[in-house]
């Protein structure tokens, strides 16, 4: 395998990360205005996602590092063609950031329900425009002969970026539920079971339309097999929730969502962002790579790092890995 | 204006605006895991207080630091397209490691910190904040490489066909003397920062409340004195290193430091000059004689390039234009941050004095400059990056690329405009809410210790969580 396509799947991988740690704090974010009745069931779901929430972000941070290192090309395309969606997600992330940082500063009511719109607008904004954005460069959109991205903010609303957004929001929102079921106890825990298994039938459907209409684009075996993966795995999820099996369940919706991108991947492969005007002006992995040096170097690093920081981001999971209730919360 | 102009400012508002958060946090992290380590050796509680009230408000400012730290990377792709396409062989790689081997440590732990205080073990709770402070100074080293670069590229081959330039080699981008220079020149500067705010912070409650908190906080002020006169020495030597190394490879910007429009051979130090206002012209100076060339050259002899000349030679080399930068802009800024700089040291020195052998001095203007003490330093970790920014221009990167070819060919002013003039209201909100919580936590003064809880005990509460 050379080096470019082997940068393509680590960038891959590290969306797979992004998206399936927080996709869940993203839908933990969601449900901080659907599913908590009072302030102490709100600091319970922020406290599942507190010690974590930070270095889940990170990694879109080395995501979107790694493509400025491997892929230049796709990189300066990609930011500033996808100038005003990336500014919503900046702004959203901002005030994600500070409402739950700040939450707990002071005790005032309406300093408090400031915070909870904040991290609700900052949850919901990138849960789906991250969504819309990967549909469409899966899609192609106008890419000129200089690289150029030329298509306006309105090119990117068409129903089938529309729609991955709606999946990733959707889906998102079932995988924060049943992470919330996974650490927490008492009521809050069964609600949030229940929340997730009635979004979950309208995620399946609007997945299942996804994945369909991406395969049939394609058509290709792999992604009739990722796309038909993405789909067992998600309904494997539901069932398990519905069985009770907390922790099945976060695995059928973190597998599911990590297929997905698997999928999005596979389709667009080798290229890495389509040129809807001409096939030949589409950045490829060769095109819009680095040179075979840098990578090499680039390489070297992430194979000696990364499982280096799996293995402490793993181990801080396992240190929280208790279930809390609103006993826990002090005060 | 034009995109250009708009970019430009808006990577010096959100640059700037960032970066009054990093130097506080980098010192800080390293601080506050002192004051930990000081409690977990001694068992002294004052250092348990000190801790957790030190802790919440670097905790308030790291938020803000990070909240504001994610628009820097994805500006590179979104303004400055061209650029990025340019260096993204070598610029890339530095910013992707800083990703993977400090943020990743600095959220973990910083994480494992936070929540940890009754699931961990002590040692290892300490073990957490020391790793996470070692993030932040990995940070601020990959970070200062890929800025090196743009003041002094080595390591690289361009390759015309491609349009672009191409890594060589990269040991030599990790080992960039200015690199070399600046690091610790920064790292002197953000202890200088974190050392002045742990100083005022706690010399104000000490004044305030002397029966009470006089005790519990002298020992915070004196570290954090301490801290800034010996990191103050630091930021001087490595800036004078770092003074000879710029007039090495950047003279044009030591050249317009010094608003020194001639070659002079010696060449003395401008304490002030009066220029006309295009900074075209001086029209009254105050000087020191030979000391710049000093400064620039390691001898008192030494020849110094002057704008005029070096400007003649850059327009046979590059062709025609205005290799100068704004002059004004980098002349005041260069010397702001000296005397800001500079103030701070002598304020931690009189307030040591006052301090000395027990003494609680009540004078209302130490009062007073226990309050400003934090602000000077940070002033001129601010107008040094000013300096050093403004002074690389027109170049984004020195010598190969002018900045105006770096601006992503594609965006709209309207775009531009949009993201510049939202980013700076949401900043301003965001400022004066930082400013009013930091207050807040900080005129609360030392917390009361709760009794730890039983790590077995399941139901027991979360001490720091959210």
């Amino acid at each position: 395998m050379d080096l470019t396509t082997f940068w393509f799947i680590l960038i891959a991988v590290l969306w797979i990360g992004y998206l399936v740690l927080e996709g869940f704090d993203f839908g933990v974010g969601m449900l901080m205005a659907l599913l908590a009745r009072d302030d102490k069931e709100r600091r319970v779901l922020l406290n599942t996602i507190g010690p974590v929430w930070d270095g889940n972000e990170v990694w879109l941070i080395v995501a979107g590092g790694a493509t400025f290192a491997a892929f230049p090309e796709w990189y300066a395309t990609m930011f500033s063609g996808f100038y005003i969606p990336l500014l919503l997600i900046l702004l959203a992330l901002i005030v994600r950031i500070i409402g739950i940082e700040f939450r707990s500063k002071r005790p005032e009511p309406a300093w408090k329900l400031r915070c909870d719109i904040a991290i609700v607008f900052g949850s919901v904004v990138p849960a789906l425009v991250w969504g819309v954005a990967l549909a469409n460069i899966v899609r192609g959109v106008p890419i000129d002969a200089d690289k150029e991205y030329v298509g306006g903010l309105l090119g990117l609303f068409n129903p089938y970026g529309l729609l991955g957004g709606l999946v990733t929001l959707t889906v998102f929102l079932v995988h924060g539920a049943f992470f919330v079921g996974l650490k927490t106890t008492g009521p809050i825990r069964e609600r949030a079971i229940a929340m997730g298994l009635r979004v979950g039938v309208l995620a399946a459907f609007l997945t299942t339309l996804f994945v369909g209409w991406t395969a049939m684009r394609d058509d290709t075996l792999q992604v009739w097999v990722v796309g038909a993966g993405v789909l067992i795995a998600f309904v494997l999820g539901l069932a398990a929730a519905n069985a009770g099996r907390d922790g099945w369940a976060f695995v059928g919706t973190a597998v599911a969502i990590g297929l997905l991108v698997v999928m999005l991947f596979a389709a667009l492969f080798p290229d890495v962002m389509v040129s809807s005007l001409d096939p030949a002006w589409s950045l490829t992995t060769d095109n819009a790579s680095s040179t075979p040096y840098t990578l090499k170097i680039m390489s070297w690093v992430a194979v000696a790092f990364t499982p280096i920081v799996v293995g402490y981001q793993s181990w801080s999971y396992w240190v929280f890995r208790r279930r809390i209730g609103v006993q826990h919360i002090p005060g | 204006m034009d995109v250009l102009e708009l970019a430009r400012w808006q990577f010096g508002i959100t640059t700037v605006y960032h970066f009054f958060f990093v130097p506080l946090t980098i010192g800080l992290s390293v601080l506050v895991a002192a004051m930990q380590t000081v409690w977990w050796r001694t068992g002294d509680e004052r250092w348990l207080r000190m801790t957790k009230f030190f802790g919440k408000l670097f905790l308030i400012n790291f938020a803000m630091g990070i909240a504001t730290g994610i628009v820097q990377e994805f500006q590179f792709g979104m303004n400055w397209s061209d650029y990025s396409r340019f260096v993204g062989d070598i610029f890339g790689a530095p910013l992707a490691i800083e990703g993977l081997l400090a943020f990743f440590l600095e959220s973990t732990f910083l994480g494992l910190w936070i929540f940890g205080w009754d699931r961990l073990k002590p040692g290892l709770h300490l073990a957490c904040i020391w790793i996470a402070a070692l993030g932040t100074v990995f940070s601020a080293y990959f970070i200062l490489a890929a800025n090196s670069f743009m003041q002094n590229p080595v390591g690289y081959t361009l390759n015309p066909e491609k349009g672009r330039a191409e890594l060589t080699d990269f040991g030599a981008v990790l080992t960039n003397k200015v690199l070399m220079v600046t690091f610790p020149h920064q790292i002197f500067g953000c202890f200088m920062v974190a050392g002045a705010f742990v100083a005022g912070v706690a010399l104000w409650h000490m004044m305030r409340r002397p029966d009470r908190d006089a005790d519990a906080f002298r020992p915070a002020f004196r570290m954090g004195a301490v801290v800034l006169l010996v990191a103050g020495f630091g930021t001087m030597i490595s800036g004078d290193f770092q003074g000879k190394v710029m007039t090495e490879v950047q003279p044009m910007k030591m050249a317009a430091a010094e608003g020194l429009y001639e070659d002079a051979k010696p060449a003395p130090f401008s304490i002030l000059t009066v220029g006309t206002l295009d900074g075209s012209k001086e029209v009254y100076k105050l000087e020191v004689p030979k000391l710049l060339s000093f400064l620039g050259t390691g001898s008192f002899d030494g020849q110094v390039r002057g704008i005029d000349s070096l400007q003649r030679e850059y327009e046979q080399k590059y062709g025609p234009g205005d290799y100068s930068p704004n002059i004004p802009v980098t002349y005041w800024t260069f010397r702001l941050m000296i005397t800001t700089g500079g103030l701070a040291m002598l304020a931690g020195t009189i307030m040591l004095w006052a301090t000395r052998k027990g003494r609680t001095p009540t004078s209302k203007w130490l009062l007073r400059s226990a309050i400003v003490l934090p602000l000077l330093p940070m002033a001129a970790n601010s107008f040094g990056w000013i300096f050093t920014e403004m002074g690389r221009q027109p170049w984004v990167v020195f010598g190969l690329m002018p900045t105006a070819s770096g601006v992503s060919p594609s965006t709209s002013v309207a775009e531009v405009a949009t993201s510049l003039a939202m980013f700076t209201v949401l900043y301003g909100v965001l400022a004066v809410i930082e400013v009013k919580l930091l207050l807040r936590y900080v005129k609360a003064g030392l917390p009361e210790l709760e009794p730890p809880s039983d790590p077995d005990d399941a139901d027991a509460p979360l001490a720091f969580a959210y």
